[in-house]
């Protein structure tokens, strides 16, 4: 078409880089990345059970670097993001009854979530160290 | 798909600062996303210093004393000043709202507006509908019935049928929700997003719709519908108060007690 104007591309308003998120939201992308967490720990926990069957010297293999320091920062991590994924999971289960949708429960169910996940986790720290 | 960053095209710029007039004790900043497509360059941040003085109280009042006094080359939507019909919808000070209800003193800091969120920008503040209209003309938004009305002329509804509409006849399809939503974001070209999906739950609770099941069978689609993962950003966000997530989710209840 000889008049046709040039096709101008419109540009993407911005996103992620101006909306300020608001807690829930922040939330339910950790429990996201919990998930893929804790599914990439599973390999961790299997490669310990294997170290189990495999004998004696190769699960005191195992236990040294779960044991060491670093190992037991990933332990801290893995316990923190399944207490996580516990909680929020507990409270998907509710919305997906249907309740628990108005913002008030939305925030209450914020604190929740967060309390749950840190006395979980020193809970379980807790009985393992004693 | 999820894109963190924005296009080269789309990245905004530094843009230009306009002074408030001689005299102006009391202002307040705003910064305003501005794109001129007759230009070509990039999306630029324009600063306004706006003199309180003689300003209403909304963004609204802001944005239009800006285009009235400062710089007409500003384009926005707006009708009515009053929420009712969903033309200023906008991000403001990083969440969606209408420009209308918000007000300026409510704003931390420097007042900043930008298009809804992740939209085709036709000018400044102007996002491109037509996709999500298209969208909602997809739900068939209006009543469908086989049997012919009465002779009175008028299907009528019991108090509590009318009440199951409430939360959900009020809203003005300003897509504050929709462009809230970070599954929208990624997923809008085939989920239906907040916005659409409630007023789908609108016509699925008119008592007097004989559709219900074609409209259920339109959303049982791991896109249309399923793409809602109650982020809960659209009922936080959603500036008349109603509860876009909670229409998704009792959607998806009706489909699971349909399906036994």
């Amino acid at each position: 078409m000889a008049n046709a104007a040039k096709p101008t591309i419109r540009p993407l308003s911005p996103h992620l880089q101006v909306y300020r998120l608001p807690l829930a939201a922040v939330l339910s992308i950790t429990h996201r990345i919990t998930g893929v967490g804790l599914t990439l720990g599973m390999l961790v926990l299997i490669w310990w059970l294997t170290s189990a069957a495999y004998g004696p010297d190769a699960y005191d293999q195992a236990m040294t670097y779960i044991a060491s320091p670093l190992g037991l920062v990933v332990l801290l991590g893995f316990s923190l993001a399944l207490f996580f994924h516990l909680s929020n999971g507990i409270r998907h289960l509710l919305w997906d009854a249907g309740r628990n949708f108005e913002i008030g429960a939305t925030k209450r169910g914020n604190v929740f979530v967060i309390i749950s996940t840190l006395v979980l986790t020193a809970a379980a720290w807790l009985l393992a160290l004693v | 798909m999820v894109e963190f960053s924005l296009p080269k095209n789309s990245k905004p710029t530094k843009g230009k600062t306009h002074p408030a007039p001689a005299g102006a004790k009391n202002t307040k900043r705003f910064q305003v996303y501005r794109y001129d497509p007759d230009t070509g360059a990039n999306p630029r941040i324009d600063t306004y210093d706006v003199d309180m003085d003689t300003c209403g109280p909304m963004v609204l009042d802001g944005l239009l004393k800006i285009k009235d006094e400062m710089d007409s080359t500003l384009a926005l939507r707006r009708s009515c000043r009053e929420g009712i019909c969903g033309s200023c919808s906008m991000n403001i000070d990083g969440g969606n709202t209408l420009a209308c209800l918000k007000s300026i003193e409510d704003c931390k800091g420097d007042v900043k507006v930008y298009p809804l969120p992740h939209m085709p920008v036709v000018k400044d503040l102007v996002p491109d509908l037509t996709h999500v209209y298209a969208q909602y003309a997809s739900i068939e938004p209006w009543l469908k019935s086989e049997t012919l009305p009465p002779a009175s002329g008028e299907r009528l509804q019991s108090p509590e049928e009318r009440e199951k509409l409430d939360g959900l006849w009020e809203c003005i399809l300003c897509f504050c929700c929709s462009t809230s939503c970070p599954s929208y974001w990624w997923n809008g070209d085939r989920y239906l997003g907040p916005a659409i999906l409630l007023q789908a739950a609108r016509w699925i609770n008119d008592s007097r719709d004989e559709a219900t099941g074609e409209r259920l069978d339109e959303l049982e689609d791991p896109f249309k519908l399923y793409r809602c993962h109650t982020i809960m950003n659209c009922t936080q966000t959603c500036p008349k108060g109603l509860n876009p997530a909670k229409a998704i989710a009792d959607i998806k209840t009706k489909l699971v007690e349909r399906a036994g």
